[in-house]
């Protein structure tokens, strides 16, 4: 366990982007992250592994940067739900896209959140940071605090937008198409009728190539699934988090301006000996809005900049990747075709 | 009205024999361009089965679809009858009963369907009734250019009506046809069968082997057929969700403040409604090509092992007419030793009506077991060549689609990268 932290800010000793969430490891229920990073000094890389929960003591320190001005002004990066080695089906709702492979989304998101958090003037200068990425040991457990940070609840599925939950009602018939593909291929296997017959032998060979056939089918339907995930689905979900977190922000401001409307209204309605405290609330309340103000303004610039980039480049990816896999399966198809063709009738 | 020509055995160039088959026929024949296979058959008849038209009021307590079928003759001479469902069934009946016991595997028709069909009748209008309809006209369709395809059944007089009459008679006795109650009639038959307590003494075990073949397949086209209709659901389901999919990433498109954006998201909602539509297309593909050829071998295989029972009843005649010529032959015996002449001479005519007999049924026998082993040998056949026309028609329909979803991809590329 380390020490409280007393110095707040300091400047991050390793590179931001190429931070990597490289395994996961399986303790139980548990599941561990082993995160990499490469020294600034260019001697060297950090080997340290992480579970969830130091991952939100991270996010908790970077909320209670209450000296920093115009902190909640700042669009954080968001972290995932919470995940287990063996989740419940809830748990699996709750993460949509994410608890459909074997974690590497989940590990890329987080990942990105790390690589975001570096990224960021404000949140990179936090010690957390540094502690978090370079320490060999785990870093304190500090209890959640309530705070306007917290709002983010758990309740994420449901204010899903219509296109993530429909384009992972897409993946998952995919899915359900190639598992189908394959217990069809295998049953195909066991049509094959044996003899020395010229008919049962040009049937039985048919039965084998076909079963050969729609297990490239499977193949193919299981690449497909596999690239609306990694590209398309991964994006979906860092851009509903994303929002999320623009929304937060926007609404901590908003609670600031009513803040501040009620410290006017105090400073005007002020009796002579209570005035003076009230104009100094009023005035403290001022500068506080307007350095959110400031903050905010630069964020949302950046993050709308920063989303239309992530978009982008997710569907190029994406269309890419699908793209190749449809050139692939055409060229084996036709093979096959090939090799139909030439079975004596 | 959709007309689907539903050709088969593609004739190569040159080889034009006639057939004069009766004084009722002329020629049949059908000029096929790029023909691969060789061509066995001297004569062939193309059958469409068009889609059905609703008579109303005409025949209140019967089917009212009505069918046409168009018969493609020499010089492109066609001709179109109007049946009804129940006349396919008729027909069914007549042959059967006709052909079965000499051995002839009667091809059978699809069954009735009481859910389709009321959808039909009340006039429901859904891809579900729809898809039923397709689905019934291209197994008529099927079934009938297997019976013309036939040659011996294609001879019988009640096919030709069939084909040619302008009006047929209402074909009773139809009811036991639905679906289970077809099921049903093939398996009450094989079990009688196989409750004969006397085993038949096979001489020929080609037969026993066959049988068992014909057993073994017709389970594993029962578990194919399973799992090729669950494909098929989970396409649909795919295509169902690609359009809630494109939907849903028009309105964000729209919603997008970003113009840029925004034109990315709409174009990425159209190729998402167009790879909708080919989803569709593949999962008709799959049904067409695999889950109906499928359920047709399912009711072939029953009518295949329907002639085995057919031969199993046969051979069951001429051992119990020789079981009677020999208890009449004891009957003499008795009568000879008890010397009652008169009836004596009874007993020895009716010795010589029972020898006839043998002889006839066992003839009988040795016919109809020849018929099944040509016929099973036809099956087997055919049933390769189905097969694998079928899977290449499929293979080329598949490579149709990937190759159009490359298409789409490409277009959207430079969209996407566009994107600023």
């Amino acid at each position: 366990m380390m020490e409280e932290v007393k110095e707040v800010t300091s400047t991050l000793s390793v590179h931001g982007h190429n931070i990597k969430v490289t395994e996961v490891l399986k303790d139980g229920d548990t599941l561990t992250f082993l995160i990499v990073s490469q020294k600034l000094s260019g001697t060297g890389e950090h080997h340290v592994d992480r579970t969830y929960d130091d991952f939100e003591w991270l996010q908790q320190l970077l909320f209670s940067q209450e000296d920093e001005p115009g902190i909640q002004g700042v669009i954080f990066p968001s972290l995932p739900a919470k995940a287990s080695a063996n989740p419940s089906a809830k748990v699996m709702k709750q993460l949509g896209f994410l608890g459909l492979g074997e974690w590497q989304l989940y590990c890329k998101v987080l990942e990105r959140y790390l690589r975001q958090v570096a990224a960021h003037s404000i949140l990179s200068k936090n010690k957390a940071v540094e502690i978090f990425l370079t320490s060999s040991e785990p870093p304190g457990r500090q209890r959640a605090r309530k705070n306007l940070f917290n709002r983010l609840s758990q309740a994420v599925e449901e204010r899903r937008k219509e296109g993530y939950k429909r384009f992972l009602d897409v993946v998952q018939s995919e899915q359900k198409i190639a598992v189908a593909c394959a217990h069809f291929s295998a049953s195909l296997h066991l049509c094959v009728e044996p003899g020395e017959d010229p008919d049962k032998q040009a049937f039985s060979k048919a039965c084998v190539q076909l079963s050969e056939v729609f297990d490239s089918i499977k193949k193919n339907m299981t690449s497909v699934a596999e690239n609306d995930m990694n590209t398309l689905g991964l994006g979906l979900d860092l851009e509903s988090r994303c929002q999320e977190a623009e929304k937060e922000m926007l609404f901590r401001r908003t609670c600031k301006l009513v803040e501040l409307e009620a410290a006017r209204r105090n400073a005007e309605k002020a009796k002579p000996l209570k005035k003076a405290a009230m104009e100094e609330a009023k005035k403290t309340a001022e500068i506080e809005f307007n350095d959110i103000c400031v903050v905010a303004k630069q964020e949302v610039h950046r993050f709308r900049a920063a989303r239309v980039k992530m978009l982008q480049h997710t569907l190029v990816q994406w269309c890419e990747k699908q793209l190749l896999t449809a050139k692939e399966s055409a060229d084996q198809f036709n093979q096959q075709l090939q090799a139909f063709r030439g079975i004596a009738p | 009205m959709l007309l689907v020509k539903n050709t088969l055995n593609p004739r190569s160039k040159g080889n034009e024999d006639e057939v004069v088959l009766h004084s009722l026929f002329t020629v049949f024949q059908l000029d096929e361009e790029g023909g691969e296979e060789e061509q066995e058959d001297e004569f062939e008849i193309s059958i469409s089965v068009k889609d059905p038209e609703k008579i109303g009021g005409l025949h209140p307590t019967n089917d009212v679809n009505v069918f046409q079928t168009q018969l493609a003759m020499f010089r492109n001479k066609t001709f179109t009858v109007r049946r009804r469902f129940s006349d396919f069934l008729g027909l069914y009946e007549k042959l059967s009963e006709k052909h079965g016991p000499n051995g002839f595997i009667v091809p059978p028709p699809p069954e009735k369907s009481i859910l389709g069909m009321t959808k039909v009748k009340v006039g429901k209008e859904d891809s579900s009734s729809a898809d039923f309809v397709e689905r019934r006209r291209a197994a008529l369709e099927r079934y009938l250019q297997r019976v013309v395809n036939h040659p011996s059944l294609l001879q019988d007089p009640d096919v030709r009506e069939f084909l040619e009459r302008e009006e047929l008679p209402r074909a009773v006795g139809t009811q036991a046809l639905s679906g289970a109650g077809f099921l049903k009639m093939i398996n009450k038959a094989t079990d009688a069968v196989s409750k004969m307590t006397i085993k038949m003494n096979e001489s020929d075990v080609w037969f026993e082997e066959k049988l068992q073949e014909v057993e073994s397949a017709d389970q594993q086209f029962r578990k194919l057929h399973t799992l090729v209709e669950s494909l098929v659901v989970h396409r649909k389901e795919l295509s169902l969700n690609t359009a809630s999919f494109a939907k849903s990433t028009a309105m964000l498109g729209s919603a997008e403040d970003n113009t840029a954006l925004s034109r990315a998201l709409s174009q990425l909602a159209e190729v998402e409604d167009k790879m909708e539509q080919l989803h569709q297309e593949q999962a008709a593909n799959d049904t067409f090509s695999f889950a109906e050829l499928i359920a047709d071998y399912v009711r072939l295989l029953g009518a295949v092992r329907g002639s085995f029972d057919h031969r199993m009843k046969a051979w069951q005649r001429w051992q119990d007419a020789q079981a009677a010529l020999q208890k009449k032959r004891e009957t003499e015996a008795k009568l000879l030793w008890a010397n009652k002449p008169d009836k004596l001479q009874l007993a020895k005519e009716e010795i010589a009506e029972w020898e006839v007999k043998v002889t006839q049924y066992e003839r009988d026998f040795d016919k109809v077991s020849a018929t099944v082993r040509k016929e099973v040998n036809r099956f087997d056949k055919e049933k390769a060549k189905n097969f694998k026309r079928e899977i290449i028609n499929y293979l080329e329909c598949h490579l149709q689609s990937q190759q159009q979803l490359i298409k789409y991809w490409e277009a959207f590329l430079p969209e996407a990268k566009a994107i600023a």
